[in-house]
Formats: structure tokens, C-alpha cells, sequence
């Protein structure tokens, strides 16, 4: 079911949100309210990655849209059911509303349930500060979209932040992050250097290195490679070196001292699994805050 | 072969707040005796894909298959690829299964034949050099427990058990056993070759999902431990229904039947989560100790005829479809007396459920599959309205529901709305399916990553299985003395017996 209303207010949206949810018959299990910040040429594709979330973690949505239009008003598109097991809810607005978008989400809010803010764009340079992430439980930002990812990131990192901002270039590193923990174990060593080795200027490096730099307290470098993104961390120890190296768009190398060199699978991840991974865990995120603040000390 | 980590480190990459980073398993090797059965082409070959796929398996990672077919390696891949792409939870993709297949393996032969492990022990002596999976290996005896022995037997002999070079584990699956006997006779051949830490008996039943799932419900919350007692709970029904007959399975199921196949160790494992007291943590251990103190708490009351039932189901038609009766299934007996519907109460002699019954059913050919765990709650104490407008006023209940659809409903009473005063039970309901949609790892994942993690495991010990035999060999010897199971036709909710007993005392079945 999808419903337009035009020049309309938010308790007008969630009455009738309410009534079709209703007449659909669909029963509420709604686990969370993800509040999407889009601008107009990122509309389509932030709705079809909230939606292919939503699959997965049945929310409203509320898809947020600013136009450059003077005239102060808001439209509004319920879409509820159309095999998305949650609702999506599209608010275009303009005018002075532009700046107020925090009044028309905070009535939406899914009662109790936790609020994520998600910026498919650049987002604000510093998410907690911004009115509607104020709101929200979970900041999601991507510094890649930037024109300056890495000082993007140093730039929130030495902002005020806290352990609900989260950037996808940190969700991009959890399976390089596994398999480097898994192949030390294989190890058992203490480490006394690292490297990463990624194409220039690439934020998860930089959040890779600072992450590595936090945990094992050694030197850790970053070497310029031809990328794409990341090509290979390496870890040295008494016995050898340890080292996941990218090998193709979607293998690695998983090298341990002593063992043969295995294969391990290391495809690059959509965005839409980025995303259902932060939606999974809505907690705080302690260790990304460390690596972030790590970042903005390696920085200085 | 590995390293072995310098004493005392601690691998500072892991963190417990970092709780993105999953547990993957060190390099190993997972023997599958049995591998052409049906249970591990459709479930336990896709369970290590998907665990492959979801990124938890190691890179240095072996699957040697074992059994009495003439396949080569590449063969037995690609017979695993088949069942991975046709059951597999998770989408095929190419780079996980890259990862898997370099590492699969067949060994042929008899399990009585000594050059089967001979030619088992090369294949994996060969992968722990190919793969690096450095003697850590896991066995899975997917074959009938009257085989346990002699592939133990034949491991030890080959010394493929040295638990110095690697761990070395062991799987069963239920049954652990069918009376108290043979249950200690099973235990006694595993545990010639292997720790007790180092077995793992699944009941593929209980996944460690459903476990934590009621675990959660009642520990992290703090409004329903208040009414979990008998100061409100009246009494507790516990279901296991399939609707489906015993199919193929005649062989296995005549002579073990219901009680043996499901009560003893699913229902009774039901019965000690939902009645267990808080453990003081969620190790394996402690969760133990208190499963343990509920069973060895519970007793059968002493007059059995009055307070079990039991029942075979004959021809009759469920859900639409004419289905044969169980005496004239394929392979099974004119004058078989295994019951195919079996009802047992139970009592818990402690504060919190003394006077509280707890009623176990388990039966085949019934109306639908479910199976659910239902506190049913006495009436309120004083109903300030007359009888008429509460006539429609059932129990309230809570319903845990543990498949299929598997959920929590709430059953309580409303008022109608109208100007008069009608009260009318309706229904409260939260399904997992709907509020967390993401596909939950199934039971023979988590099991088989818990075994590769050597996780200790919150299935049954030996203790447990010990005591739930003890509770229902002597309903099982009072069975057999009295001849055979009353009849009641498929698609129904089972004998008139069954009903008899919850009505002696003062209830009835739910229809679930």
C-alpha cells in the first residue's frame, strides 16, 4: 500500500501510518526506527539499500529529503508492506522546514525502540552535533563519500564524538580485522611491528593502522599500494611474519609462520551488508571509538 | 604443524567489547563417519558451508568424508557442492566455497575394516601438512549408535585420539542411549577414547538458539520471574507434535517410540530450562548444575497407569491427506506395541513447583507440527464480575512456542468492546521471525562451531542424560508390562487416555 499526502504535518503521517498498518493486517515487530538523510540525487539508490536492509531488520524507515524549494512545506509517501516487512516512510522537506527536520522526526519515532541515523551521502562533518543525530541511538556515516575521507575522519575524530558514531569504513575492516586476530592466534606471538598496505589516502587503512597501533602498542606503518582500498596487513613477530594479503576481488592469503599459505575468502561487501551489520549490533562500539581516537593522536 | 602460543599470551586483537569480530575457529579437520545418510547431506554438509560462508571457519580447514562408497575427492566435492547449493541457508557463493573445497576430503571403506582408518589416517595426517590443520580433529559419528564402538575402537587403535599432538573430539547424536543401562554402556565406549570435555552429544531438536532465546526471556527480563512459580502458575504443558508419521525411519523407530525418541531427552531438557533456577552465570557449567538439580528433583508420581498415557496412531486422515496406520507403515511389526504418542506427568519437589504439574507429550500423526512450552496460570483469585460476562474468559497463558514460527504469545482475557461488560480472551503475540528477520544460524552450525571452538556446549552431559533415564525407565518397564498402546487416529490430538489424565486433575490439553 502506498500512500501520498501532500502539505502535510507529522501527526497527519503517523495517523495514517497507523491505519494502514491496521487495515493491512500486518502485526507489529517493528525493532527499530532508522532515520535515512538523503539528498535528491541520492534518493533512489539510499531508498533501495534501506529497503534491502529492512528485509533484514524489520524497521520504520524514514527516509528524510531536502530540497532547495522556498516555499516552507512537506510531502509525505507511506509505503507499507510491498514486501518490505516494516514501513517506509519518505518526508520531503523545504523551505525553513529544511532546518527543522528534527520536529518532524521526533514524532515518528517508533515508541521505546531504538533510533539509528544513517547518511548515505557525506553527512554532517560532526554527526552528534547535527539535530536529527541528536536523536538517534546510532550514527551511521561513510567518510569514503567524502572529498577528503582521511581528514574526514580526523576531523570527527578530534570533534566531539562518542561510541554511537559509527563509519562504515570502520564496518568495511570486521572481516580483515577476523582474519588477522585468527591467523596471530595461529601464532601465539607477541608483535613487535606492522604494516598496511592500502592505495593512497584510504580511510579504512588509516582506521586499520590506528586500530593496530591501539591494540598492540608497536610502530605501525602504512605503505602506499596500487589498491584497490586495502591490499594486505602484515604483522611481524619473533617467529615470522603473519599477513592477510589480498589476492583477487575476492580472495586472500592467510599466512601464518610455519603452515602452509591457505586461501581465504575476502570479497568486498555491499553496502547493504555494511549496513545490516551496524544494524545487527546498535550498541556502542568502544574499540572503533579507541581506533578514531588513536587516528586523531597518530595524526598529530 | 602449529606453533604453540608462547604460555600466558593473550591475543591483543581480540577485545571482549569488540563484539563485531566473530570467534572463527583455529585450523581443523572434521570427519564425517556416515557422510553419504541423509542427515548429512541435507543438514551437517550445508551447516559447514553456511559456517564457511558467514566467515567462521578457518582457512586451514579440512572435510573428510567417510563411508562405504567408491568416491574420489573431487567426486565427494562435488556431491557436497550439490547438497550445499540444494540446503544450504546462506547463497552459494564461489570464494566461500574456493575456501571449502581445497580442503575436502573422501576416505572409503567399512567402519570394521582396519585399512579404512589406515587409508583415514593418511588422508589426515596429509592434511595437516597440505592444510595446516595441526591434529585438531573432529569426528562426527553420524551413523546408528550400534557402530559407536567399533569406530571408536578402530580410532584408538589407530591412535588417531592422542589428544597430545591436537585436540581430538567427538559428536553423537541422540540417542544417548535407550534406558539407563545402555546410556552408561554408550558412555563407557566414548569415554575410553575421549575426555568428557571433548564430547559433544547434539539434540538437533535444541538448538543453542531456542536455549538462549528462553535463557533470554527469562533472565533478562524482570516481569515474568515474579509469576514463574506455583504461587500463579497452575500447571505446565509441554508439546512435541509432528505431523508427519515415521516415514523410512521404521527401522530406528519400532521398539524406541516416543517417549524414548523425543521425552527423554528434548521434552526433559524443555522441562529443566523452564524450571531450572537462575544459574549464577551462563557458563556451561553452571547452566549444568542447575538443569541438573531440576532433574534430579522431578519424579513421576508412583501410580503410573493413572499419570502417563500413550497411544499408537492407526489409518485415518491428517490435514486432507489418507494416511496408513502405524502398524501398517513399511518395516513395521502387525503386533508392534511402540507407542507414537506418549504423555507422561511430572512433579518437581522444589519451593518454587511444589503442587505445579508439568505435562510432557510427544506424539506423531497429529493435527499439525508444534512444539511448545505453555504456563498455563491459575484464575484470578476473586472475579469481580458475574459468571456470564466471564464465560468466555479462558486460562491465561504464556506460550513460549519453539517451532515452527518460534515466538512468545500471551493469552489473557479483554473486555469487549459494547456497552455491556463481556470478557473474551485474546492473544498477545511476538514471533522472532518478525521483529529479527536475518536468517539465525541453525542448530548444527552453532553445534558444529562449537565444536570447533571446543566451546564447552549447552547440550547434555553424561549426568543429565544419566538422570532423564532414570526418571522414565520405569514408565518404559510399566509400558511394557501392559500391553499394548491405545489407538487413536492419525490427524487427531491423540488417545482418550491422554485426555483422561489432565482431566483427573482438573485440566486440559491445549490445542496448540
Amino acid at each position: 500500500m502506498i500512500i501520498e499526502l501532500t502539505d502535510t504535518n507529522a501527526p497527519a503521517v503517523a495517523a495514517r501510518a497507523l491505519s494502514a498498518r491496521r487495515s493491512t493486517g500486518v502485526a507489529s515487530g517493528l525493532v527499530m526506527t532508522l532515520i535515512v538523510m538523503s539528498s535528491t540525487q541520492q534518493y533512489s539508490q539510499a531508498f533501495d539499500a534501506a529497503q534491502a536492509t529492512a528485509a533484514e531488520h524489520p524497521s520504520r524507515i524514514l527516509m528524510v529529503l531536502t530540497s532547495k524549494s522556498p516555499k516552507t512545506a512537506m510531502d509525505a509517501e507511506i509505503r507499507i508492506g510491498e514486501g518490505v516487512p516494516g514501513d517506509m516512510i519518505t518526508l520531503r522537506l523545504s523551505g525553513d522546514l529544511v532546518d527543522h527536520a528534527d520536529s518532524v522526526v521526533l514524532p515518528l519515532l517508533l515508541p521505546d525502540l531504538p533510533a539509528v541515523a544513517w547518511w548515505p551521502g557525506r553527512g554532517p562533518e560532526l554527526p552528534s552535533q547535527d539535530p536529527v543525530g541528536a536523536l538517534a541511538r546510532l550514527r551511521i556515516t561513510d567518510a569514503t563519500n567524502s572529498d577528503d575521507p582521511v581528514g574526514t575522519l580526523i576531523a570527527r575524530a578530534r570533534g566531539p564524538h562518542s561510541a554511537a558514531d559509527t563509519d562504515l569504513s570502520w564496518t568495511r575492516l570486521t572481516r580483515w580485522r577476523a582474519l588477522i586476530a585468527s591467523a596471530l592466534d595461529q601464532c601465539g606471538r607477541p608483535v613487535s611491528s606492522a604494516t598496511v598496505e592500502a592505495a593512497e589516502e584510504n580511510a579504512p587503512a588509516a582506521l586499520l593502522a590506528s586500530w593496530l597501533d591501539a591494540r598492540l602498542g608497536v610502530p605501525v606503518g602504512i605503505v602506499t599500494s596500487m589498491g584497490p582500498g586495502i591490499t594486505a596487513v602484515r604483522l611481524q613477530t619473533e617467529c615470522g611474519e603473519v599477513a592477510i594479503r589480498r589476492v583477487s576481488k575476492t580472495d586472500s592469503e592467510y599466512i601464518v609462520p610455519d603452515q602452509p599459505v591457505r586461501t581465504a575468502a575476502l570479497a568486498r561487501r555491499t553496502r547493504v551488508e555494511l549496513l545490516s551489520e551496524e544494524l545487527r549490533r546498535l550498541g556502542p562500539d568502544a574499540i572503533f571509538e579507541q581506533a578514531l581516537d588513536k587516528l586523531a593522536e597518530r595524526a598529530s | 604443524m602449529a606453533e604453540v602460543p608462547v604460555p600466558g599470551w593473550v591475543n591483543p586483537l581480540y577485545d571482549p567489547d569488540d563484539l563485531r569480530l566473530p570467534r572463527i575457529a583455529g585450523p581443523c579437520a572434521l570427519v564425517f563417519f556416515g557422510v553419504s545418510g541423509d542427515l548429512s547431506r541435507k543438514k551437517l554438509l550445508p551447516a559447514v558451508y553456511d559456517l564457511a560462508n558467514r566467515g567462521l571457519l578457518p582457512p586451514g580447514f579440512g572435510l573428510v568424508g567417510v563411508a562405504r562408497r567408491d568416491y574420489t575427492d573431487a567426486q565427494f566435492a562435488e556431491l557436497v557442492r550439490q547438497d550445499v547449493q540444494a540446503h544450504a541457508r546462506t547463497p552459494f557463493r564461489e570464494e566461500s566455497w574456493k575456501q571449502l573445497v581445497t580442503g575436502i576430503r573422501f576416505v572409503w571403506g567399512d567402519f570394521d575394516d582396519s585399512s579404512t582408518f589406515d587409508r583415514l589416517h593418511a588422508a589426515l595426517d596429509k592434511l595437516d601438512n597440505e592444510q595446516g590443520t595441526g591434529g585438531n580433529h573432529a569426528f562426527y559419528l553420524s551413523v546408528p549408535p550400534s557402530m559407536f564402538e567399533v569406530v571408536v575402537d578402530q580410532l584408538e587403535s589407530h591412535e588417531m585420539v592422542d589428544q597430545a599432538k591436537g585436540w581430538k573430539r567427538v559428536v553423537i547424536e541422540k540417542p544417548f542411549g535407550h534406558d539407563l543401562a545402555s546410556a552408561k554402556e554408550l558412555y563407557r565406549v566414548v569415554s575410553k577414547a575421549f575426555p568428557p570435555e571433548s564430547v559433544f552429544r547434539i539434540d538437533h531438536y535444541l538448538g543453542k538458539e531456542t536455549v538462549q532465546n528462553l535463557l533470554a526471556l527469562r533472565f533478562a527480563n524482570q516481569m515474568f520471574e515474579p509469576v514463574w512459580n506455583n504461587n500463579y502458575v497452575s500447571h505446565v504443558q509441554i508439546t512435541m507434535a509432528e505431523d508427519i508419521g515415521i516415514g523410512g525411519r521404521a527401522g530406528y523407530y519400532d521398539g524406541i517410540g516416543a517417549a524414548r525418541d523425543v521425552i527423554q531427552n528434548h521434552l526433559l531438557q524443555l522441562m529443566a530450562l523452564t524450571a531450572m533456577e537462575e544459574p549464577n552465570s551462563f557458563e556451561a557449567r553452571q547452566l549444568r548444575i542447575e538443569k541438573q538439580k531440576v532433574l534430579a528433583a522431578a519424579s513421576i508420581p508412583a501410580d503410573l497407569d493413572r499419570y502417563t498415557a500413550r497411544g499408537q496412531y492407526v489409518a485415518g486422515w491428517q490435514g486432507g491427506m489418507q494416511v496408513p496406520g502405524f502398524l501398517e507403515e513399511k518395516g513395521i511389526p502387525s503386533d508392534s506395541r511402540t507407542e507414537t504418542y506418549a504423555a507422561i506427568r511430572v512433579d518437581i519437589g522444589t519451593r518454587r513447583w511444589a503442587g505445579v504439574p508439568f505435562y510432557l507429550r510427544s506424539a506423531k500423526r497429529m493435527p499439525r507440527r508444534v512444539t511448545e512450552i505453555a504456563l498455563m496460570f491459575k484464575r484470578a483469585p476473586h472475579l469481580p464480575f458475574d459468571n456470564t460476562e466471564t464465560r468466555e474468559l479462558g486460562t491465561n497463558a504464556l506460550v513460549l512456542r519453539i517451532q515452527p514460527d518460534e515466538g512468545i504469545s500471551m493469552h489473557f482475557g479483554a473486555k469487549v468492546p459494547a456497552t455491556g461488560m463481556e470478557i473474551r480472551q485474546v492473544t498477545m503475540d511476538f514471533a522472532y521471525a518478525a521483529s529479527f528477520t536475518e536468517s539465525s544460524p541453525e542448530a548444527y552450525e552453532r553445534l558444529i562451531l562449537d565444536v570447533l571452538l571446543g566451546d564447552p556446549p549447552l547440550f547434555p552431559q553424561q549426568e543429565e542424560v544419566e538422570l532423564s533415564w532414570e526418571l522414565l525407565d520405569p514408565v518404559l518397564e510399566r509400558w511394557a508390562e501392559s500391553g499394548a498402546p491405545e489407538p487413536y487416529p492419525s490427524g487427531t490430538w491423540g488417545p482418550s487416555s491422554a485426555a483422561d489424565m489432565l482431566a483427573r486433575d482438573g485440566f486440559t490439553w491445549r490445542r496448540p
